[in-house]
């Protein structure tokens, strides 16, 4: 006889064993051997999570209470699969493309990335799926309690402690294979591979099950139809709207609910798989489903009346003494909740964490918390595992509150009508260009609403709805009933609520989302989603033909040059051990190839660019918005580049400048040094000459020798004054010079400076002065600047070639300055020379010249010494120069008294 | 080509026709399929007049179940026909590259 802990060891021997085959396959997986890993074969078995306790154990209570009502559960799912291309193709087309990670990140990315739709979807899920979670829970403990009433040593048996232990446990697997690691891909190969392995046991189970009552217990085909027609359920007896309500409610939940999505879309690694899965997992729904009404009508035969026709599948074999057989279902009901319960935690826990956690974890973190990868990594596995926890915990605490009880197929199918909400949103996204995020979020929230109003208060049942509400309706208005909307009554609650929660779901999403406006980006995942064939090309993702390893090959030699781009595929080729000069376009050879490009063109443009030609895997938009911060990146190179590059053309012209100022001052040097030469010559040959005849010739006259001695006297005063002049400049240049400041009035400085030049000059030189502005008191070195307008004046009279030359003297101050402005009406200094006037040895005009170009010079070192400056004013009619000097402040007060 | 992708030619060569009829016939399967699986809803049900009145006979569970079950590996039957055919295309939705391996 079959002891309570005699199935305790055979249940933690399976565990033990699923422990083996989900931790061999990971290392497969690791070791990149995982051939078989992604057969077909394992892809159809694990969408048999669909086949949870609920359909294992329920489908025969089902059977034994509405006939062949049960069947419908596994219909609506067979229509979807073998509908595949024409829906599930392009599901599973779009995961891969968009690198979906679930049903709610599905819904959000087709939406323009709302998160505030994955998080609605999330909460939707979570609801949804808890108390399937409870359900599972309760069919292993009733499964556990079957056997301690049949237990003959009579060992205690803790219905709480059981579940508390059953949950734990799979929290562990879920938390150990689910998120042991952080792919992109979210493929769980350990986990897969260990439910293909339940859904065999599962099946074989039923099976065996099935073949006993039918060959054993009923004798054949022939016998077990007839007995099935005298039953109690022997008579075709259907409730139309049931039979099709509930075919439409299990094909939406089948492509709904978080544990499909995640098997059938995120875990899948081939879209091809999908062509066998599309009959082969409808086989193995026909054959879970084949043998129900021969077990349900046999335990109504065998078993006393009042008997729970849900564990049938367990009580049967047991009443017959097979205690083996019934080991054997009860790891098939074992597999059933488990692989169910550890699939479903760990799809919430991913939505959970990507919608919930991890935005509110990274707006906690404020700006700078995402820039260490490793560090989000490890939140990202830690909140994963916290979900599952809370998940199964909510499951827990569901099962606790609940008490169980309630017949195991109705909480199934309130669950499902929840999950059911998602598929307008979901449909609408993939096949409707105009659907929008308002339209989504208004069908989500109608229909969810309703759900909970129509179906889940009232199913939950007790105090949670008055009977006044079930009766008269909420606030005396009998048409929102919640079992009779609108007044409709006599419908089947199931019915009623699917109906009028789909169909108002589905109106204002389609209402919403033709009186609203997409934002660009929803726009853009629109076409991308409904277009996708377009988009992406082939089913094989990263794989392509010899055609696009030519083009691969061009593109390459584009950006790292031709002779690289050889090379590297040169290299490629060898590794490969082929021969020729194309490789195989194997994923590892387009990796490397990705690699080398992103070194030149960042990473999301190789991507994008190997994408492109390859296909596999369509442009995102975060492809897009990477390639273009990559070009935000390369501009903002580029225009630093070309800052950089003007401002080297600046220096360059500069340095340009100063040479060519460079050259002018040596050779204007040179023509100086002839200059200075010529005239330290001249007087000095007339020295030498006059002295000569004074020495020789004797018999002079007292006239003649007195002018010769006058001559010598005055060539030799010129050189002193020439010798002076540069005396006087090198004292000022070297900042040697001591300034005599006093004060006076400018008036008598520019008298004293006109009387100077004019007195004992022949020439003509009229100057005109308006004696108003010159009635100033200043502070300088007087005698310094009367030399400066000495200097000028003189110069005016000297170069001014008009035939009445004359000069206009006026002052008057701009800016707290004093100017001097001296103006003659002679032709000026050209343009190209004006530069130049005020350097040493500048002359401007060879033959006029009388001085050695050291004057002005010298006047510009003199009023630099004073604080001022002296310019040359261009633009004017004459040449003219401009003495500018400062107005200590209680000049200008003076001057502004007067 | 990518070019093909980008602007498909509007007639095909014959294979590539047959195809496209294939996949069309592929996208009807679930809809055979519904209109199959709503039979058993035409059948009069053992609770209705006709059947308690003892006017007609309900169909009894055996036959149900022949007929759903039956009509069920039809489906599949029909699925595995298409499955088989879309195999040899290798690639379902790409015109084949003459000359490639």
């Amino acid at each position: 006889m079959a002891s309570l802990n005699m199935l305790i060891f055979v249940c933690i021997s399976y565990v033990v064993l699923l422990f083996i085959v989900a931790f061999m396959a990971d290392r497969l997986a690791a070791k990149g051997r995982t051939t078989w890993l992604r057969s077909p074969i394992v892809y159809t078995l694990s969408l048999s999570i669909y086949c949870t306790a609920w359909t294992f154990y329920g489908a025969v209570g089902y059977a034994a209470r509405s006939g062949l009502e049960f069947v419908t559960i596994y219909l609506g799912p067979t229509l979807v699969m073998i509908g595949w291309w024409w829906g599930l193709r392009k599901l599973v087309r779009i995961g891969r493309s968009q690198r979906i990670t679930s049903i709610a990140d599905l819904v959000s990315s087709r939406y323009g990335k709302s998160n505030l739709l994955a998080i609605c979807v999330t909460i939707l899920a979570v609801i949804g799926v808890t108390p399937y979670i409870a359900l599972q829970l309760q069919s292993i403990t009733l499964s556990f309690s079957i056997f301690s009433e049949a237990d003959p040593s009579g060992a205690t048996y803790s219905e709480t402690a059981t579940v508390f232990w059953v949950a734990a446990g799979l929290a562990v697997f879920a938390v150990l294979f689910g998120t042991r690691n952080l792919d992109a891909n979210e493929r769980h190969h350990g986990v897969v591979t260990a439910i293909a392995l339940e859904a065999v046991v599962k099946l074989f189970a039923l099976l065996a099950v099935g073949v006993f009552v039918v060959w054993g217990l009923s004798g054949g085909i022939a016998e077990t139809m007839a007995r099935i027609d005298a039953s109690e359920i022997g008579q075709w007896q259907m409730k139309s709207g049931r039979w099709t309500a509930i075919t439409f409610l299990a094909a939406a939940a089948f492509i709904c609910l978080p544990r499909m999505f995640q098997v059938m879309v995120v875990e899948n690694d081939d879209e091809r798989h999908l062509r066998t899965a599309a009959w082969a997992f409808p086989l193995y729904l026909l054959m879970m489903s084949l043998f129900v009404v021969p077990i349900a009508v046999v335990g109504l035969d065998l078993l006393p009346a009042g008997s729970n026709p849900d564990l049938f599948v367990l009580t049967v074999p047991l009443s017959q003494g097979r205690d083996g057989l019934a080991m054997l279902a009860f790891l098939g009901g074992f597999s059933s909740a488990t692989s169910m319960v550890i699939v479903a935690a760990m799809a919430l826990s991913t939505m959970v964490s990507n919608h919930i956690v991890m935005p509110i974890w990274l707006s906690y973190r404020g700006d700078g918390g995402a820039s260490v990868s490793g560090d989000v990594r490890s939140v990202v596995l830690l909140s994963r595992r916290v979900s599952i926890a809370v998940i199964m915990g909510l499951g827990y605490s569901y099962f606790r509150l609940s008490g169980g009880g309630t017949a195991l197929a109705s909480i199934g199918l309130i669950s499902f009508t929840g999950i059911a909400q998602i598929l307008p949103a979901l449909l609408g996204g993939i096949f409707w260009r105009g659907a929008t995020k308002a339209g989504a979020l208004a069908g989500l929230s109608v229909g969810f609403g309703l759900w909970v109003y129509t179906l889940l208060l009232p199913g939950l049942g007790v105090g949670l709805v008055s009977e006044a509400v079930f009766q008269q309706g909420p606030f005396g208005l009998s048409w929102l009933r919640p079992q009779a909307l609108f007044g409709i009554t006599g419908l089947d609650p199931l019915v009623h609520s699917v109906m009028w929660s789909m169909l108002l779901n589905a109106a204002a999403f389609t209402l919403v989302s033709l009186f609203s406006f997409p934002s660009p980006i929803e726009r853009l995942q629109g076409a991308q989603f409904v277009n996708v064939f377009d988009h992406s090309s082939g089913p094989r993702g990263w794989s392509g033909s010899v055609a696009q390893v030519e083009d691969l090959m061009i593109m390459s030699q584009r950006i790292l040059g031709a002779a690289e781009a050889q090379a590297l595929f040169r290299r490629q080729v060898i590794l490969q051990g082929g021969r020729g000069h194309l490789p195989d376009p194997t994923p590892t050879f387009l990796q490397t190839l990705e690699r080398e490009l992103s070194g030149s063109v960042g990473a999301a443009t190789a991507h994008a660019m190997v994408g492109q030609i390859v296909g596999g895997s369509s442009v995102s938009v975060q492809d897009l918005m990477a390639v273009a911060d990559e070009s935000a990146q390369l501009l903002e190179y580029s225009s630093q580049l070309e800052a950089k590059s003007t401002e080297l053309a600046r220096t360059a012209r500069q340095l340009r400048e100063a040479n060519e100022k460079l050259t002018q001052i040596s050779l204007q040097k040179d023509a100086f040094l002839s200059q200075v030469s010529h005239e330290l010559r001249t007087p000095m040959t007339s020295i030498r000459a006059f002295s000569e005849i004074l020495r020789d010739t004797s018999g002079l006259a007292e006239d003649e020798h007195s002018r010769y001695a006058t001559i010598i006297l005055d060539e030799a005063m010129r050189l002193t004054r020439l010798l002076d002049d540069l005396l006087d400049l090198s004292v000022l240049e070297s900042g040697q010079v001591t300034l005599n400041m006093r004060e006076g009035v400018l008036m008598d400085v520019l008298d004293q400076a006109v009387s100077t030049v004019l007195a004992g000059a022949d020439s003509p030189l009229r100057v005109k002065r308006r004696r108003v502005g010159e009635n100033v008191v200043l502070k300088s070195d007087l005698d310094r600047l009367a030399q400066v307008f000495i200097n000028l004046i003189a110069n005016a009279q000297k170069y001014c070639d008009a035939e009445r030359p004359e000069l206009t003297i006026s002052a008057h101050h701009i800016g707290g300055q004093l100017v001097v402005d001296l103006i003659d009406n002679g032709s000026g200094i050209p343009t190209d020379v004006q530069a130049m006037v005020f350097e040493k040895f500048a002359r401007v005009n060879a033959e006029k010249a009388g001085g050695a170009g050291l004057g002005l010079a010298i006047c510009r070192e003199i009023m630099h010494r004073l604080g001022g400056d002296v310019t040359y004013l261009s633009g004017q009619s004459g040449g003219a120069f401009r003495v500018t000097m400062p107005l200590s402040l209680p000049k200008l007060a003076e001057l502004a008294a007067q | 080509m990518n070019d093909d992708r980008s602007s498909p030619s509007v007639f095909l060569e014959h294979q590539s026709y047959r195809r496209n009829r294939l996949a069309d016939a592929a996208r009807l399967l679930p809809v055979i399929g519904a209109a199959v699986l709503a039979v058993p809803l035409l059948w009069p049900s053992a609770d209705s007049a006709q059947v308690v009145a003892g006017e007609v006979e309900a169909v009894p569970m055996s036959t149900a179940i022949l007929y759903i079950f039956g009509a069920w590996a039809g489906l599949i039957g029909l699925s595995v026909v298409f499955g088989m055919a879309a195999r040899r295309w290798g690639q379902p939705d790409g015109p084949q590259r003459p000359g490639q391996g």
